[in-house]
């Protein structure tokens, strides 16, 4: 039997977390979750600039990096312009701390070799699909906007990373056996995607978020499929789900990746670039 | 398994809705799949098309230098392939 | 096509045509016949180049992940990338000559093959971002707007694409210099530190002087290169003095002067000793840029050879299902 990402996860929050009492601003929170997961999902990514397997993958990894900065960005701006605290997108981006972050989790993982990227994209990329899918008829018109386009670039990035789940699963042995490494290490990151807190429960009762664990059944009938057809086996429950990032509970990575985006612009507090 | 940098790929691209196909580069790819991506990702960045064709550079067949005045010359003498070969009587518009 | 160097010299009859196309001022196709000579520097001079937009990545990619804004990381992305894009133009452009691209890279990665000295050098703060767009691709647009009209069509070509895309480059890192420079105390130390740094680098990359120039007879009369070193080293001087004015920095010259009479900016020696350790592989990072290359040129080896299986496995498949 397999995992279902979507299901209730022996959770590794502590019972704080679940005490503490509802964000002040649950639109806010949900839109800065979107626009993290991107941010930091971008800055991995960008981390092959330079370095890619061949000169095209090169080119193709840093536009799906770009789409992903991009999105972060205007999701960004336009969680500072709902919170109406002078914060804008890189305020947000920049001097926030870790705790800070609502990222998933699975997106601040080191970038690996390039079967974990290229997984870990296809993961992400086929539940960002749906996501937008979802908030494109959202009840608030820019990020019913904002979904719009980034469907159309998440389209794209899903048939990019599927194209080489398909290459590297049924490639070499090598690569065959790095495939499945990559989504047998992945596996237990997805079921945080789909979790669902108060933050959505919130904002979907407003008609503007949708309720993530809805589209945990068609993310397996996006992934699961693909991953057979690359001759890759879809792991069974791994146990202990890992999540926290909603909360800010995160792995030891994501400091270190904060640590270095953020070096430059905190060393010049007030400074224009 | 030898290492290689994929077979290469001559791309067109369409700029605009009826506009022709013109030749714009290559990239290297492993099959036709890779290679429309590889097209999109390097040669339509900047919105530069609105549709690729990809083709494998070994299926692209070049007229020879030699052929040049054979192939051409012969086109450049026929003025009655042209417009401006025929009159029209003063004040009346053929098109 | 056999080389025969007796002939390229000139009892060939096929020289005198091809030299009399070249005067006309045709441009040179692949299928052409060109004396090796000249398929052999352009080889050379195309792979250089090529080279240099990939090896160039890297001192720039040291910063996207430390870009200070996320438009800045963005501008740097898109550059970093388009730098790759122009590697990819030009390897194409030299396929046509008959060599594969596997080739050039083993070159590049052996060390038997030169890129620009420029990448050599370290990139040490923000503003660095801000003078290679400025300065050093500043010189490479110098070069590559006359390269554009160079004799071989696809390298030409492979030119005009490049150098659209190069202007976006030069503005961005003109736009980071200038808001640097009227930032604050730190941020405008910050970029004239980085001014002082690649100033002289930025004119060696014209290369030596026309007088020790080896290559530059042969290539000039065969409108492969159309304007001698000195003369765009010194349009590129002209160019930038004023830029470098109107943001209220300096250069590291005590010589450079205006000569009224030529209307050019006069500046002081290059010091080619400097230039010619770098060359020779004793530059700053010359160890780091090529290990970096091989690094992920074997790490991407397994990537490459399971799209080429997964490939013949689906042709096979495909022609057996038929």
């Amino acid at each position: 039997m397999t995992q279902k990402p979507g299901a209730p996860s022996a959770s590794l929050a502590s019972p704080a977390a679940a005490r503490s009492a509802p964000a002040a601003n649950p639109l806010f929170e949900y839109v800065v979750r979107l626009g993290d997961d991107r941010l930091v999902l971008g800055h991995r990514l960008a981390e092959w600039c330079g370095h890619g397997p061949i000169l095209e993958e090169d080119i193709a990894l840093a536009n799906i990096a770009l789409d992903l900065t991009g999105q972060a960005a205007a999701l960004l701006a336009l969680a500072g312009e709902i919170e109406g605290a002078g914060r804008d997108e890189d305020a947000l981006a920049y001097f926030r701390d870790e705790t800070q972050f609502r990222n998933a989790l699975i997106t601040e993982l080191p970038k690996g070799d390039f079967g974990f990227t290229i997984v870990r994209q296809f993961f992400f990329d086929a539940y960002s699909y749906l996501l937008w899918e979802a908030l494109a008829g959202a009840k608030h018109a820019k990020l019913a906007a904002l979904a719009a386009k980034s469907l159309k670039e998440d389209t794209y990035h899903l048939r990019h990373s599927g194209e080489w789940v398909r290459k590297l699963g049924d490639g070499t042995a090598e690569s065959h056996a790095r495939a499945q490494a990559a989504v047998d290490a992945l596996w237990r990151f997805t079921a945080e995607l789909f979790e669902s807190d108060a933050v959505d429960l919130a904002v979907a009762k407003d008609g503007i978020a949708v309720d993530h664990g809805a589209l945990a059944e068609r993310w397996r009938a996006i992934v699961e499929p693909v991953l057979r057809e690359a001759t890759l086996t879809v792991p069974a429950a791994p146990g202990a789900a890992a999540t926290g990032g909603r909360r800010g509970r995160h792995t030891e990575h994501l400091g270190h990746l904060l640590a270095e985006m953020q070096i430059v612009a905190r060393s010049h507090p007030g400074a224009a670039w | 398994m030898s290492d290689s940098q994929w077979p290469l790929w001559e791309v067109f691209t369409q700029g605009d809705h009826g506009e022709p196909f013109e030749h714009a580069g290559s990239v290297h790819a492993a099959d036709a799949e890779q290679a429309m991506q590889n097209a999109r990702d390097v040669y339509a960045r900047r919105g530069e098309a609105i549709n690729l064709w990809v083709v494998p550079s070994t299926a692209i067949v070049a007229s020879a230098p030699s052929d040049a005045g054979p192939f051409f010359d012969p086109g450049n003498d026929k003025a009655y392939r042209h417009p401006q070969f025929y009159k029209v009587p003063k004040g009346v518009k053929v098109f | 096509m056999t080389p025969n160097p007796a002939l390229d010299a000139g009892e060939d009859p096929r020289v005198a045509a091809f030299e009399a196309r070249i005067a006309a001022g045709e441009s040179i196709e692949p299928k052409d016949w060109m004396p090796e000579r000249y398929r052999k520097q352009l080889i050379r001079m195309m792979s250089q180049h090529a080279h240099s937009e990939v090896v160039g990545m890297l001192p720039e990619g040291n910063w996207i992940t430390r870009a200070p804004s996320l438009r800045r990381k963005m501008s740097l992305i898109a550059k970093v990338q388009d730098e790759g894009g122009h590697g990819l133009y030009i390897y194409c452009g030299t396929e046509t000559l008959g060599v594969d691209r596997q080739e050039l890279v083993e070159q590049l990665l052996n060390g038997t093959a030169k890129y620009s000295s420029i990448f050599n050098y370290p990139t040490l703060s923000w503003a660095d971002m801000g003078v290679i767009g400025w300065l050093v691709d500043g010189a490479a647009i110098v070069n590559q707007t006359i390269l554009a009209k160079t004799s071989y069509g696809p390298y030409a070509r492979a030119m005009i694409r490049i150098c659209k895309e190069e202007n976006f480059h030069k503005r961005q890192g003109y736009e980071i210099v200038a808001t640097l420079a009227k930032g604050t105390p730190a941020q405008k130390a910050m970029v004239q530190d980085a001014v002082n740094r690649w100033w002289w680098p930025s004119l060696m990359m014209f290369g030596p002087s026309d007088t020790d120039s080896p290559n530059s007879g042969e290539l000039l009369r065969w409108k492969v290169k159309r304007k001698t070193n000195d003369e765009l080293r010194q349009r590129f001087v002209n160019l930038t003095i004023p830029q470098v004015q109107a943001v209220g920095l300096t250069v590291p010259d005590p010589d450079l002067r205006y000569d009224a009479a030529t209307e050019n900016w006069l500046f002081g020696p290059i010091d080619w000793a400097e230039f010619n350790e770098v060359i020779r592989g004793n530059g700053p990072c010359n160890k780091e840029r090529l290990a970096a290359r091989r690094e992920a040129h074997e790490a991407g080896q397994w990537v490459r050879e399971a799209a080429t299986a997964y490939a013949a496995k689906h042709e096979r498949r495909s022609t057996e299902a038929a």
